[in-house]
């Protein structure tokens, strides 16, 4: 529908069809991003669904030990030798560009390289368990790190996918409908502004003709009146 | 680009200790109150991760959802002591709804 006023002029209409030309190919464009962008997006959902299920089950398990633990050690003695950690963890962030869409890497850097000599406390005073503890929480950590990753970029991208899809709907279901409506609307316009113009024209015609027929009736009538009289004075002389 | 983020630890205390040999920054939290200011302080200091546990996280949907289009931090639900509540993965659900507009997987 037509539901805003346009100007039935040449100028509107070369405009118009501008538009219309640029809403198509902005549509096609955006619905290219959009399906690649979802094939993307469920490439990372699937690698992120197992991801998780992976770390939450072992992050049970480590929950597990650390139960374990902290049975076999007072409260106390175990917050003492986790209270100063060794290691130190940095994360820097670089950003990747997928589909436009800024997705974080993280990547990680350990005070100390040794993955081994983690542990923040000397093994006389505490429990076999609580190594294993620790160790294993290490082990699951390099995995929460990559959910963390992966689990961002899903949520980036499910935004922009849903960005994108409801641009993709305007476009396809409002302004490249719209504009086409009023591309018509401004033709058949035009048009009907031809038409009357040249039914006009030919009326103007009509009229003009009739003026010239009816000049030259009377110019005859004219004509034959003087001559016819002359002609009658003529034979009469 | 490449600034250096730190790695938050946010549950109760038992859950996040052993964290703490790791390196991470760990914030024990007895109340869910406590939990979301500590939430909301960490999302304005440069900690590019936040690991939260899902006992917490049932209870504060909305200040996850509030970071959930930011680049930082990545809130990040992890099983707790008591064990999964399947929030994590009901997330991905609703994340993969957003996009698709239906639960296609």
């Amino acid at each position: 529908m037509a539901n805003t006023v346009v100007n039935p002029t040449r100028m509107e209409l070369t405009r118009l069809k501008g538009k219309l030309k640029t809403a198509q190919r902005g549509h096609k464009l955006l619905k290219d991003k959009r399906d690649e962008l979802m094939k993307q997006f469920l490439d990372t959902v699937r690698e992120l669904r197992a991801l998780r299920s992976q770390v939450e089950q072992d992050l049970m398990r480590v929950h597990g030990s650390f139960t374990v633990a902290s049975a076999l050690m007072s409260a106390q003695s175990m917050e003492q030798a986790l209270m100063y950690p060794k290691q130190s963890v940095e994360l820097t962030m670089t950003f990747k560009n997928v589909m436009s869409v800024n997705v974080p890497e993280y990547h990680y850097q350990t005070r100390t390289e040794d993955t081994g000599d983690i542990f923040p406390y000397g093994f006389a005073a505490t429990s076999g368990e609580l190594d294993g503890a620790v160790a294993a929480l290490g082990e699951v950590f390099q995995n929460m790190l990559k959910l963390a990753q992966t689990e961002k970029a899903a949520q980036l991208m499910a935004e922009e996918i849903e960005k994108t899809r409801r641009r993709v709907n305007a476009l396809e279901y409002v302004v490249i409908p719209n504009t086409q409506e009023n591309i018509r609307y401004i033709t058949m316009k035009l048009d009907e502004n031809d038409r009357s113009t040249t039914t006009r024209l030919m009326k103007v015609k009509d009229m003009l003709l009739a003026e010239a027929l009816e000049e030259k009736r009377a110019e005859t009538a004219r004509a034959i009146r003087t001559f016819g009289k002359s002609g009658e004075g003529t034979t009469e002389v | 680009m490449a600034n250096s983020y730190q790695i938050a630890v946010l549950g109760d205390k038992d859950s996040v200790l052993g964290f703490k040999a790791l390196g991470l920054t760990v914030f024990p939290v007895d109340h869910v109150d406590e939990a979301r200011h500590t939430l909301h302080r960490l999302a304005k200091e440069d900690y590019a991760v936040v690991y939260l546990t899902e006992q917490f996280a049932a209870q504060m949907e909305a200040d996850i959802a509030r970071y959930k289009d930011e680049l930082t931090p990545a809130v990040i639900l992890i099983p707790g002591k008591e064990g999964s509540l399947g929030l994590g993965m009901a997330n991905i659900k609703k994340s993969v709804e957003r996009a698709v507009g239906a639960d296609i997987l």
